[in-house]
């Protein structure tokens, strides 16, 4: 088996919605930790080079988005972009209206914000009812929508150019939160849609960096005391090598993105097939229109956490939407939404081939071990003749 | 807390003359949804099974349980608590359903 130059991970890592970074983005970051360490606004030589070397990332990152580098900032996380990206929408039309119209399997951190009173529901297969969607829009005091490319949990793909379109008739700005497709899936985005537009560069193997395109011409605008970092965004400048090692990642990620897509399909159809086939288990999410990467499954009486441990012992890492497995003993938004078994959920989410070379072998290793792992969970729970 | 219930006896046994009634109030997912399969194993369809809980995750589950199943389920809410209806449907193979095409 090959190996990767630097730092493989662990076998077994099924968990890559912060994957590790892509090995050539790591060695980018180190090389730039010595010489791109400087804030790029500082006019001595140190600074000035840093914001070269800036420059040319958001160049990189921008052409990634199909944006202009002046619509493109960084920010802090994901999360971070999300929230001012619609910060933005929303306060530059406030005086249009202030509720948020947006999908029932958005982000959290979105369904949080302000004006998200009422999210539009989802079908079984966690996609957005494109009539109800525009059925919202038309209320008459939107000052914003919002709409995720694909979900992170389940890989369904949403009806972006439906609702784009709709959002555009009604004059309506539309935050598309591309945080889970960038990256992953090539064909996901389409070119144009949105008003705004937010990525996440450790999709595609780069360390967790919002990126937040607004497109010229766009009403925005934030309240408060001006900002002056990253086009009026940012209270401070990035720290340049953790957006050079975006772009490094996003450089080699690309130069792979059709091999990688149908690599990534295949596994994730193979997880499927298997889990499907074990008694009592359902798989999630649309089987075909869907992100390359990810899948989920619930299996009915089991415990996630118990699941997850098990899968653990086996050396298989993934991760669960189930209640038992998160703090807050609340079971994902999104399964919720969708209607589908939460409990006893398992979800992989596949690392990048260049970043894990070993993942084939691990997928097969899941697949052949998930009906005993499954089994085993059953029998201790005594759920197994049920 | 069954106290301030006049009825539901432990799993699979009702008041007399009524439904089982399966009381899972204080229990957390995955527990409601086991308590109830358990309690409506073996009995015949057309029959009806009583949950009451108060797990947020029953909610989300028990419908989905009972779609899987090819069972009906009504809700109804109470205080703090939901009380679920269910009509046990014909026995039906059990294959994850969102690839049953495959």
């Amino acid at each position: 088996m090959a190996r990767p130059p630097i730092d493989p991970p662990a076998p077994g890592l099924l968990d890559a919605a912060r994957g590790p970074l892509h090995p050539v983005a790591a060695e980018t970051f180190r090389a730039a930790v010595a010489t791109a360490w400087a804030d790029p606004t500082r006019l001595h030589p140190a600074g000035r080079q840093a914001r070269a070397l800036l420059d040319t990332a958001r160049e990189v990152l921008a052409d990634a988005l199909g944006v202009r580098p002046a619509e493109l900032s960084v920010h802090p996380s994901p999360e971070a972009a999300l929230e001012v990206g619609l910060t933005g929408l929303r306060h530059a039309r406030r005086r249009s209206g202030r509720r948020v119209v947006a999908g029932a399997t958005e982000r959290s951190v979105l369904l949080l914000q302000p004006g998200v009173e009422q999210p539009v529901p989802v079908d079984t297969l966690g996609r957005v009812d494109t009539a109800a969607y525009a059925v919202a829009l038309a209320g008459g005091d939107a000052a914003a929508a919002v709409l995720q490319t694909a979900n992170a949990e389940v890989g369904t793909r949403q009806p972006v150019p439906e609702v784009d379109e709709r959002c555009r008739e009604h004059g309506i700005p539309l935050l598309l939160d591309a945080t889970a497709s960038l990256g992953r899936d090539p064909g996901g985005i389409p070119p144009g849609a949105g008003s705004v537009v937010v990525a996440d560069a450790a999709a595609f193997g780069g360390p967790p960096l919002g990126l937040l395109a607004v497109r010229t011409g766009t009403r925005w605008g934030l309240p408060g005391p001006r900002r002056e970092a990253e086009h009026g965004r940012e209270p401070a400048p990035p720290w340049v090598p953790v957006v050079l090692a975006a772009a490094e990642a996003w450089r080699q990620t690309a130069a792979v993105a059709a091999a990688e897509e149908r690599s990534a399909r295949e596994l994730v159809d193979r997880v499927r097939r298997s889990a499907a086939a074990v008694r009592d288990v359902e798989v999630v999410g649309d089987p075909d229109d869907r992100l390359p990467h990810v899948v989920t499954f619930s299996v009915l009486y089991t415990d996630g956490e118990v699941l997850l441990e098990e899968l653990a012992r086996r050396g298989l890492g993934v991760a669960s939407g189930s209640a038992c497995t998160s703090s807050v003993l609340r079971p994902s938004h999104v399964l919720a939404a969708m209607g589908v078994l939460t409990h006893g959920n398992v979800r992989v989410t596949l690392p990048l081939e260049a970043v894990s070379p070993g993942r084939a072998e691990d997928v097969d290793r899941l697949c052949r071990e998930l009906p005993d792992a499954v089994a085993t969970v059953r029998r201790r729970l005594g759920t197994d003749d049920l | 807390m069954s106290g301030a219930e006049p009825g539901p006896a432990s799993d699979g046994r009702g008041r007399r003359g009524g439904p089982p009634v399966v009381d899972a109030r204080g229990s957390r997912c995955p527990v409601p949804v086991i308590r109830l399969a358990g309690a409506a194993r073996g009995l015949s369809p057309g029959t009806t099974v009583v949950l009451l809980a108060d797990d947020v995750a029953a909610w989300s589950d028990v419908p989905a349980w009972a779609r899987m199943k090819g069972h009906t389920v009504t809700l109804h809410e109470d205080d703090g608590w939901t009380e679920y209806r269910v009509l046990l449907g014909e026995p039906r193979t059990d294959r994850g359903q969102a690839d049953s095409s495959t």
